[in-house]
């Protein structure tokens, strides 16, 4: 075995060291009867057989890249620069650990350091932490984060939140004694521009997705007056990390909380993880954030150094009274995040958001021309919502099968139990597509549609 | 090498932020047409300010910080109860394939066949290894299937009517426990060890009691020594109507040689990144699958894998039909696949007759760290251990050395140290890891640098510790100034620095 350095003559001179007769001696506290169960599983394989097997169950998966694709609803199919998957495979960063010895771990902090700040750039916010497991994640902590900062335990949850984001926050919120409020949506694809309305009384926090699950963008300021108004926080969650290229930062319209699903930058779509949370807020609560934090000091010789700080908030040293269970997090994708970005720039990431938005006009355009099509969004960034005369699920299915094309994700898919949505149809653009995808789908959805 | 060479190691790396400027850009994309915008109110009119870089600067800046990193790949690294081993690029090379890269978590069914059998196959490997009937694939990582397990439990205990508040928690727990415990709402009771390192028995049995939803152990447990009692324990919890929540993260003793169901768990989180060898990627990303029992299995997290009429493979995205009982979602989308096609490549390399090896090896190698070390340094407890073997800081009594002090110098051999000051139950811990897929020649290596250094510190050299390591990208950092007063970001200069 490739991976097991021993030989059986090494293995037999360390018995002999330890003084044991046989491996299994080793392992006498555990009962005789439990010990080497047989176990129906396949025999070992080489390397070539392994790579011939993966391949044969990759190819039975439709790859994004394969056709035509527009979907989106969550994770988004970017471009990704080849330098970023060949430094993040780079051994030191791999197959390092948590970096806790930081005289030897100088690469990942000062590159978690750059990760925080960028992310704390792009939402506006006064500091970021070292990531979470993903976007969803992150808005739930984010949630628990602003119940003990406010000493109140109802969160206001606006309609555009993601489905999936919804239910995990209901999921977290049933264990840890939260109430989740539902405020009154807006029609599918409107922004409400004044804000949520009347709050509930002692809420934590309004929630607020942006841009919202059917691609809606708008003024921030009225939701943050409102919340800030009833003593609450705004925390903003941002599906698609590019669309901050294009829209104002939540921190600068005034989020307390930004949490985002950072996938569009450096991680790839991956059948949905491992994706990589991000999370920043102001400063005075940063010692109510979940996570790790990198943070600059100096070594003995006073050189600019790094280290893993404000531990004293997490699991592995407050234990029952930490701020979050989270101790493993996505620091990988962070960096493969931080890489493209850095490619990116200030420049870069202008022009991506706008060729982004641009194609997302450019589709929006095209089906609004389709009979038995309409777009609703007013504004978006590259996603939308389309409004067709029959079952999204059926005409998606359709165009699929018969024209190669992945036309967006119905919102069935998403809100099964609405039968409300049931002719919704959410249709995502980024740079990836291309006029003739765009003319492919117009094509298909006139065949469909006719 | 040189210190005063540029990009050798113990140089500082300037920071992206000081290294771009306008007009450099780091991808050529097309230029947009600039056409009527749809974003409304809110365009954005400022700057984010960010660095502008070309691409050669950006690769030779994260190639130089990589070069202050230790990893697996540089040297041993036998840091204890994180299962550093080899990480095989195979495993890189498959993840990246086009039918598993680029493909998206909301594509129908029909297109996601083979994603799915990878996500079905997976975990029938973590079945069959653990002897249970059921496993949620979704938790990000071990802490996010620790949030699965304790979900479960109450969610079952609701469903029966009761309202228990207390899981029990023995001291040598890993830090995860008590808060994910406390996250769920639940009260942390600590429990007793005995002298020799497992958890006491009659203490277990005596704080159980019809409050209490769970234990929470670690076997084999964080001291490096296996709860030979377990049954017993388990037999006990679950005659007081409780159930057993097993932490995983020390699988790689037991993978292919004891199965934690024949051990009465009802739970258990599964590092994906530990026993099954996925890269630690510097904290991330892992994977955390909870097995569970019987009883559990229908409170499982949503979405479920279930077979279709005509034998495919199908996303259960409702609490509904054989799902109605599921505690709900843990997160968006369906777990790390990325992480589940390097698993299960690396189980299938084993396959079932020599899966069990891993373990074996492991605790060979722990076993003969701690025979040729018994005398130099301080064992902890009576042996044999398991796959990691555990030492107190009475070695150093008298030297004026601390632990801290000798992982330092450990650094300056070369070695990443092991596991310091953990588990809380012994003085000055040592927990020292090396994994399967170390050779008996990086063992001998260690032990000697090890034997070297125990000889330093009590001979009259020993001051040389305080400054150790002396050949490290950096010295000793200043943790308590990075605390007092935080700075979590670059701030452009001139303006006011980030601190709270």
């Amino acid at each position: 075995m490739r991976w097991l350095p021993n030989t059986e003559a090494d293995r037999r001179a360390m018995l002999d060291r330890i003084g044991v007769a046989t491996v299994n001696d080793l392992f006498s506290d555990v009962p005789a009867d439990v010990l080497d169960p047989v176990l129906d599983l396949p025999p070992a394989a080489g390397e070539i057989e392994i790579e011939r097997a993966f391949r044969d169950l990759g190819r039975r998966n439709r790859a994004a890249g394969d056709g035509p694709f527009f979907l989106g609803g969550g994770a988004y199919r970017h471009y990704i620069p080849a330098s970023v998957d060949a430094l993040i495979q780079r051994g030191e960063f791999l197959t390092s650990y948590t970096p806790y010895q930081p005289e030897i771990s100088q690469g990942t902090l000062q590159t978690l350091f750059e990760f925080q700040t960028q992310v704390a750039l792009l939402t506006g916010c006064d500091v970021a932490n070292a990531s979470m497991y993903d976007g969803s994640t992150a808005c739930a902590e984010a949630a628990l984060m602003a119940a003990r900062i406010t000493r109140r335990a109802r969160i206001a949850v606006a309609g555009g939140l993601h489905p999936h984001w919804h239910d995990t926050l209901a999921t977290y919120f049933r264990f840890a004694g939260l109430e989740l409020v539902p405020l009154p949506a807006a029609e599918p694809g409107c922004w409400l521009p004044d804000g949520p309305g009347a709050l509930p009384d002692d809420c934590a926090a309004v929630l607020v997705q942006y841009p919202d699950v059917f691609g809606a963008v708008g003024d921030l300021r009225p939701w943050a007056e409102a919340a800030h108004a009833a003593g609450a926080l705004l925390i903003v969650a941002v599906p698609e990390v590019v669309a901050l290229g294009a829209l104002r930062s939540p921190g600068t319209d005034g989020a307390d909380i930004v949490v985002a699903e950072g996938q569009s930058l450096g991680v790839g779509l991956a059948f949905g993880g491992p994706y990589v949370g991000l999370f920043a807020t102001r400063d005075r609560h940063v010692r109510n954030m979940p996570g790790r934090l990198a943070g600059e000091t100096v070594d003995t010789e006073g050189r600019r150094s790094f280290v893993l700080t404000l531990a004293a908030r997490e699991q592995h040293i407050r234990r029952g009274r930490a701020t979050s269970n989270i101790c493993t997090n996505s620091g990988l994708c962070a960096l493969a995040f931080s890489v493209h970005l850095a490619l990116l720039g200030e420049s870069g990431l202008a022009r991506l958001a706008r060729l982004n938005h641009e194609a997302a006009v450019r589709t929006a355009e095209r089906v609004d021309a389709v009979a038995g099509a309409s777009v609703t969004n007013r504004t978006f960034f590259n996603e939308f919502s389309v409004t067709l005369d029959r079952p999204a699920a059926d005409v998606a299915a359709a165009i699929e099968q018969r024209h190669g094309v992945l036309a967006g994700v119905p919102a069935s898919r998403l809100y099964p139990d609405h039968d409300d949505l049931a002719h919704h149809l959410l249709v995502a653009a980024t740079e990836l597509t291309s006029d003739a995808d765009i003319e492919r789908l117009g094509t298909a959805l006139e065949e469909v549609l006719r | 090498m040189s210190g005063t060479q540029r990009g050798a190691p113990d140089r500082t790396e300037p920071l992206l932020f000081e290294l771009g400027a306008p007009g450099r850009c780091g991808v050529d994309l097309p230029e947009p047409t600039g056409a009527a915008t749809r974003l409304g109110a809110a365009e954005r009119t400022a700057k984010v300010g960010l660095p502008d870089l070309d691409e050669a600067t950006v690769v030779r800046h994260y190639t130089r910080l990589s070069r202050l990193n230790h990893g697996i790949d540089t040297a041993f690294y036998p840091l204890g109860s994180c299962t550093m081993k080899h990480n095989p690029r195979l495993h890189e090379k498959l993840a990246r394939l086009p039918g598993f890269a680029d493909v998206h978590p909301l594509q129908p069914a029909d297109t996601v066949q083979g994603a799915l059998a990878v996500i079905d196959e997976m975990a029938r490997w973590l079945r069959i290894l653990t002897g249970l009937p059921a496993v949620a694939m979704w938790p990000a990582a071990g802490a996010h299937g620790e949030l699965c397990g304790l979900m479960a439990i109450r969610a079952a205990h609701e469903a029966s009517g009761e309202a228990r508040t207390r899981i029990l928690v023995p001291d040598s727990a890993h830090g995860t426990n008590p808060a994910t415990a406390a996250f769920c709402g639940f009260q942390v009771h600590k429990v007793q060890e005995n002298p020799d390192g497992r958890v006491d028995t009659a203490s277990l049995k005596a704080a159980l009691g019809p409050d209490v939803a769970a234990i929470m152990l670690t076997n084999p447990n964080t001291c490096g020594v296996f709860e030979s009692d377990i049954r017993a324990m388990a037999d006990a919890t679950h005659a007081a109507g409780a159930y057993f929540y097993c932490d995983g993260a020390n699988f790689n003793a037991m993978i292919g040689k004891v199965r934690p169901g024949d051990l009465g768990v009802d739970a258990m989180h599964i590092n994906l990144h530990k026993t099954f060898s996925t890269p630690h990627g510097g904290g991330g990303p892992g994977a955390g699958p909870t097995v569970l029992s019987a009883a559990l299995a229908p409170f499982a997290p949503l979405p479920w894998v279930l077979p279709g009429d005509g034998g495919e493979l199908r996303l259960q995205e409702q609490a509904v039909g054989p799902a109605a009982a599921s505690f709900g979602r843990l997160r968006a989308f369906h777990g790390q696949m990325g992480t589940f096609v390097r698993a299960l490549a690396y189980c299938l390399s084993y396959g079932r007759d020599s899966i069990r090896k891993v373990a074996e090896d492991a605790v060979l190698n722990a076993n003969y760290l701690r025979a040729a070390l018994a005398d130099t340094l301080s064992p902890a407890y009576p042996g044999p251990c398991m796959h990691e073997c555990l030492f107190d800081d009475s070695f150093l009594d008298g030297t004026g050395v601390s632990t801290l002090d000798f992982a330092k110098a450990l650094i300056e051999a070369g070695f990443h140290p092991p596991t310091v000051y953990f588990p809380l139950v012994v003085s000055g811990a040592l927990l020292v890891e090396p994994t399967e897929t170390e050779s008996r020649a990086t063992l001998d290596d260690f032990i000697e640098t090890v034997r070297a250094l125990v000889a330093r510190a009590r001979g009259p050299e020993a001051d040389g510790f305080a400054d150790a390591p002396a050949n490290a990208p950096r010295q000793r950092t200043d943790e308590t100034r990075a605390a007092r007063n935080p700075v979590l970001r670059w701030t452009p200069p001139g303006t006011c620095g980030s601190t709270s």
